[in-house]
């Protein structure tokens, strides 16, 4: 790790003065993905901005027909919320899969989200259910914010502070883990809200997560399992190296989106 | 049996310093003035260093020194080497390339060292290391074994990259039995890679005494007897009397702190030449890259049987590949600790091995768990079990019908089993893991979508490592015999020495409980001593599953030796002839009288020295031994995985694992079942989880262990573990060890158990689900044309 500054800010305002003020700095959520790398030396901010302080960026809350996460929520405390529990267990899937207890007990959906991991789980779920980033600045709809690997919509300065999702009466996700990392090798998530049909899959992507058009048309049909029986997706533009090959991750997509739906339908 | 003694589950007494964290690591030991070295090291598989320039690292704050490969060569240090000679079929002497411990000229794999920052801390030592520039003209690389004959030469000495190519066995009567064969089933096979990953890095620290002149290493080694011997007989950075090396607490080997690393070298020869002592820690990723590696073998291997499923003959072919240079004892493990093995538990009467090494340019690759065992283990049983159902014989009756049944047993590759009992094993597993009920588990999986399998592997090894006279005879150029020191207190507590080193096993408890029996005394009045070589006179270290079987051996020859002495001087305490002293449950009693003496007074006794005079009897109480066995022993036994193939996704769940091990004597049933256990693991991730992965570039693909998949606790069922017994006639105790077996037994018993399942041989390891999932896909079409 390189000498950096530390700053811990109290407010959304602070900490946004902040980073206007050092355009090397980086925010610190959980510190689950920028410390690794800051140790490895590939990443080399001038000064980190803490958001533990910040106050009222933590909490998860039903608003009306949503599920409102601050960015600062840790992954367990989503995985365990009892409201999530309550109206939308589907999603509280996706953190409670995410690394190992000490992942879950650092790690925040804001620094997730900002981070666009291709392998991350998180992203399936705001896309797969078509929920509404908001920052400091704007609200950003899921299917505007991935903008490709490692990258988002989120411009110079722009802090999230939370994530409104819209309460699917059907969701649910289905996670492959990578042998290794723990990540999602493939991981798909399928919601049905009303009329709305979503299948997002992560992990398999070369560009990220995405969204599958056909299953999602095939779906509209019936909304269970045996709608998707015997698809897949094309391999070409899916990931390829040791722990799967395009074509294995293309069959898995198919696997993956049945066994979500049978399971957002059981 | 008592309560502490052989064959008791005693909780290991180390423990409570382990988890309690009051282990004292390499790392953990602070001395005055100490430095932190950090490694430059090569980013290229292989290149000519042209330049190397250290004048802006030199100014960074906090360095120390910089120091150069150049400066090594000036300096006169000797090369690293490899300490067991294979000759070729033709009678030459292998090819052993110059490996210095810093590069100077070239570099040959990834994380090749070229130089090191000594500075005051760590980071400062990184950031220095950052600005030492390197020039290199790039070289074309060679990372595959099979692509390495015809690959650019990577060492002069080395036409072909090759190193050797070495055979055992009688090709001629092989070829006569294969031509009268009626079935000859067919493998290729490669042994991948693995990444040892004990869970402490290696680590080395090195101190000068100008005052003495003497040397002192701590460092992270299974064997510090042997280190300071190579460094001072081969390097030559001081003699023996003057290098202390001192392995304290060591968090795991499996092997891969056998060996004499160039680190330590570089850390002694700065720590004399700055006058400071030098610390250096890998850092998990240097260990992914700098540590030797496992296995990697390209076999192809046939069996030859007659119509009855009677073995006639085997022939191998192996390229072993032993990467960039030749680490400490990797010349042995593809031949003498593989070959050897491949009669594996049957009476197979003519046997052919061949086995070329080969440079690469990759880490050096040496003995990890089990070293060439599991390798031999893996061909043997793979054969068995495809030739079974080539044959439409049951695999476990196969076995049966070629095992061999009376003992001493002479195999066509060089070792002679002394005692087993095959069927015994076998039988016990196979009611354990309740064979019989297996085809109704199959169905009620099938219901399910899963396909189900079950695996055999009767596996056997050679441990005990090892009679000196044999090994010598076979090129190894140390003894592998293991003394023993006791030491008895005034107040009779015990201290034992021991030439063995424990990271991990639990040497601590089980010497003790040796000492506890035979003396009669808690066991809490014995300590165990060692990895010290200003304590221990001379050992060879803990490795091949020797240390109960060798260094306990010492130690009854030390206790026996002991106790004799004490005996004469009960004799002069009680006034009684010696031959009439009975010893027993810690007293000296006279034979046919109420006289006697407790353990305690004996031993106050023979130092205060007051009634015996000088003559006849010398004060004081400590004996040394030394023990050579006079055969390998050979633990052997029936591992049995059944498994459960996702058909959609390809994943293997391991749902049920018997092991049934004849260990000979178990010293503590405990540590034992904790042995196999880990070894289990350890064999589990070779076949579904590991591998180590070069890119045709020579960049570590696995380089951490976001890539590198070790095993996880839920990767592995709850294991049934059980023993047969017979003992081991080479030790006096008849252990034959328990170290490796399940990392030698469980490879081939989990690709039999999904190859199986799934009904395909074509199935490589790691049988990742991605694998498992394309051989389904290449069987499947094959299966609806054919229905
Ligand atoms: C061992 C291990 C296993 C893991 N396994 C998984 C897994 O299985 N699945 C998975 O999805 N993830 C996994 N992760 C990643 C984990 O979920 C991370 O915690 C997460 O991706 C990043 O969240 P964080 O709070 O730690 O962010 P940080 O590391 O603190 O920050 C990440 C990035 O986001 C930026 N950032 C943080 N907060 C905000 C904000 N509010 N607004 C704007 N930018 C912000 C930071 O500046 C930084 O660039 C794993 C991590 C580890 C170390």
């Amino acid at each position: 790790m390189y000498d950096f500054a530390f700053h811990r800010p109290t407010t959304v305002r602070q900490a946004a003065g902040l980073l206007a003020r050092n355009p090397e700095a980086k925010l610190l959520a959980g510190g689950h993905s920028l410390l690794p790398v800051m140790k490895q030396r590939l990443a080399s901010p001038s000064a980190l901005i803490d958001l533990s302080l910040v106050e009222g960026l933590a909490g998860v809350e039903q608003k009306g027909r949503s599920i409102v996460i601050g960015a600062m929520t840790r992954h367990a405390d989503v995985a365990n919320s009892r409201v999530l529990q309550e109206v939308m267990p589907g999603l509280a899937m996706v953190p409670a899969s995410i690394g190992d207890p000490q992942v879950r007990n650092r790690g925040t959906i804001g620094g997730s989200l900002a981070n666009n991991d291709p392998n991350a789980d998180y992203p399936a779920a705001v896309l797969g259910l078509g929920a509404t980033i908001i920052t400091n600045k704007r609200r950003i709809a899921a299917d505007d914010f991935f903008t490709g690997l490692f990258s988002t919509a989120l411009e110079e300065g722009e802090i999230i502070t939370k994530v409104s999702f819209p309460i699917a009466k059907k969701a649910a996700y289905e996670k492959f883990k990578h042998p290794a990392s723990g990540f999602a090798l493939v991981g798909v998530f399928v919601s049905k809200r009303g009329s709305e049909i979503r299948v997002a899959v992560t992990g398999a992507g070369a560009n990220g997560v995405f969204r599958v058009k056909s299953f999602e048309d095939a779906l509209k049909k019936r909304f269970a399992a045996k709608s998707l029986e015997g698809m897949s997706i094309p391999a070409t533009g899916l990931n390829s190296d040791i722990h799967g090959s395009a074509e294995y991750r293309a069959h898995l997509v198919g696997v993956l989106a049945r066994r979500a739906v049978a399971k957002a339908t059981a | 049996m008592s309560a502490t003694g052989i064959g008791a589950a005693v909780r290991r007494k180390e423990d409570i310093r382990f988890v309690t964290g009051r282990g004292q690591y390499t790392d953990d030991i602070a001395r005055p003035g100490e430095t932190r070295a950090v490694f430059v090291r090569s980013p290229h598989a292989r290149a000519r260093i042209r330049q190397v320039d250290v004048s802006a690292a030199k100014n960074m704050p906090g360095v120390v020194d910089v120091l150069t490969g150049r400066q090594l060569a000036a300096d006169k240090i000797g090369n690293l080497i490899c300490g067991w000679m294979i000759h070729s079929k033709d009678g030459s002497p292998m090819k052993m390339a110059p490996h210095p411990a810093l590069a100077a000229e070239t570099v040959n794999f990834v994380g090749d060292p070229v130089a090191v920052v000594i500075a005051e801390t760590v980071a400062q030592a990184r950031d220095a290391a950052e600005r030492v520039k390197v020039d290199y003209e790039v070289l074309p690389a060679v990372v595959d074994p099979a692509k390495a004959r015809s690959g650019p030469q990577i060492h002069a000495v080395a036409p072909g990259n090759t190193i050797y190519e070495w055979a055992l066995g009688d090709s001629k009567a092989v070829d006569a039995a294969f031509a009268a064969a009626r079935h000859v089933t067919r493998l290729d096979i490669i042994n991948n890679r693995l990444i040892p990953n004990a869970i402490e890095p290696r680590a080395a620290l090195a101190e000068y005494d100008a005052g003495t002149d003497r040397l002192t290493l701590w460092n992270t080694s299974q064997n510090p007897h042997v280190a300071r011997l190579v460094i001072s007989a081969f390097v030559g950075l001081a003699p023996e009397h003057k290098l202390r090396v001192i392995a304290p607490d060591v968090g795991g080997g499996f092997g891969s702190k056998i060996f004499i690393y160039p680190e330590e070298v570089v850390c002694l020869w700065a720590a004399r030449k700055l006058r400071r002592p030098v610390k250096w820690t890998a850092e998990r990723s240097e260990s992914f890259l700098a540590d030797a590696h496992g296995r990697d073998h390209v076999t192809h291997a046939e069996l030859a049987l007659d119509a009855h499923g009677k073995i006639l003959a085997l022939r191998v072919k192996t390229i072993a590949n032993l990467g960039a240079y030749m680490s400490t004892f990797s010349s042995s493990v593809p031949t003498y600790l593989y070959a050897t093995l491949m009669s594996g538990q049957y009476d197979i009467p003519h046997i052919y091995c061949e086995v070329d090494a080969v440079y690469t340019n990759t880490v050096p690759v040496d003995a990890y768990r089990g070293a060439g065992r599991p390798e031999a283990t893996f061909v043997v049983e793979r054969l068995v079990e495809v030739a079974a159902r080539e044959m439409g014989i049951d695999p476990a009756e196969l076995r049966e019908r070629n095992f061999i049944k009376s003992f001493p047993h002479q195999t066509p590759v060089i070792m002679t089993y002394d005692a087993g009992d095959y069927h015994a094993s076998l039988k016990k597993a196979m009611e354990l893991a309740d064979v019989k009920g297996f085809n109704k588990r199959k169905r009620e999986s099938a219901r399910r979508g899963k396909l189900r399998g079950l695996g055999y592997s009767t596996y056997i090894e050679a441990c005990g490592i090892a009679p000196s006279r044999a090994v010598g005879s076979l090129g190894c150029g140390v003894g592998l015999w293991e003394s023993a020191e006791v030491r008895v207190n005034p107040t009779g507590t015990v201290e034992v020495l021991t030439g063995t080193h424990a990271h991990g096993q639990g040497h601590e408890t089980t010497f003790a409980q040796l000492v506890s029996e035979r003396l009669g005394i808690p066991i809490e009045n014995v300590s165990v001593v060692h990895g010290d070589t200003d304590k221990v006179q001379f050992g060879m270290g803990t490795y091949g599953s020797r240390s109960a079987a060798v260094g306990m051996s010492a130690l009854v020859k030390a206790i026996d030796k002991v106790i004799d002495k004490a005996k004469k001087v009960a004799a002069h305490m009680l006034e009684a002839s010696e031959g009439d002293i009975e010893f027993k449950d810690g007293k000296f009693t006279v034979a046919g009288t109420d006289k006697s003496a407790a353990w305690g007074e004996v031993a106050l006794n023979a130092y205060i020295a007051h009634k015996f005079a000088g003559q006849d009897l010398e004060p004081g109480l400590k004996e040394t031994a030394f023990y050579d066995p006079t055969n390998f022993t050979f633990p052997a036994g029936c591992h049995i995985c059944e498994v459960e193939v996702d058909a959609e996704t390809g994943k293997t769940e391991i749902v049920n694992w018997t092991a049934v091990d004849d260990f000979g004597t178990v010293v503590n049933p405990m540590i034992v079942e904790g042995q196999v256990h880990g070894g289990i693991a350890q064999g589990v991730g070779q076949a579904l989880l590991e591998g180590a992965v070069y890119d045709n570039n020579g960049q570590l693909v696995t380089g951490s262990l976001m890539d590198y998949t070790m095993p996880r606790a839920y990767d592995l069922p709850s294991f049934k573990v059980g023993l047969t017994e017979t003992k081991s006639p080479s030790n006096p105790l008849g252990i034959k060890g328990c170290g490796e077996a399940g990392a030698i037994a469980a490879p081939a018993a989990v690709i039999n158990a999904i190859t199986d399942a799934i009904g395909s041989e074509d199935v490589s390891m790691p049988a990742t689900a991605a694998t498992v999932w394309a051989a389904l896909q290449r069987v499947q079409p094959a299966r609806r044309a054919a229905a």
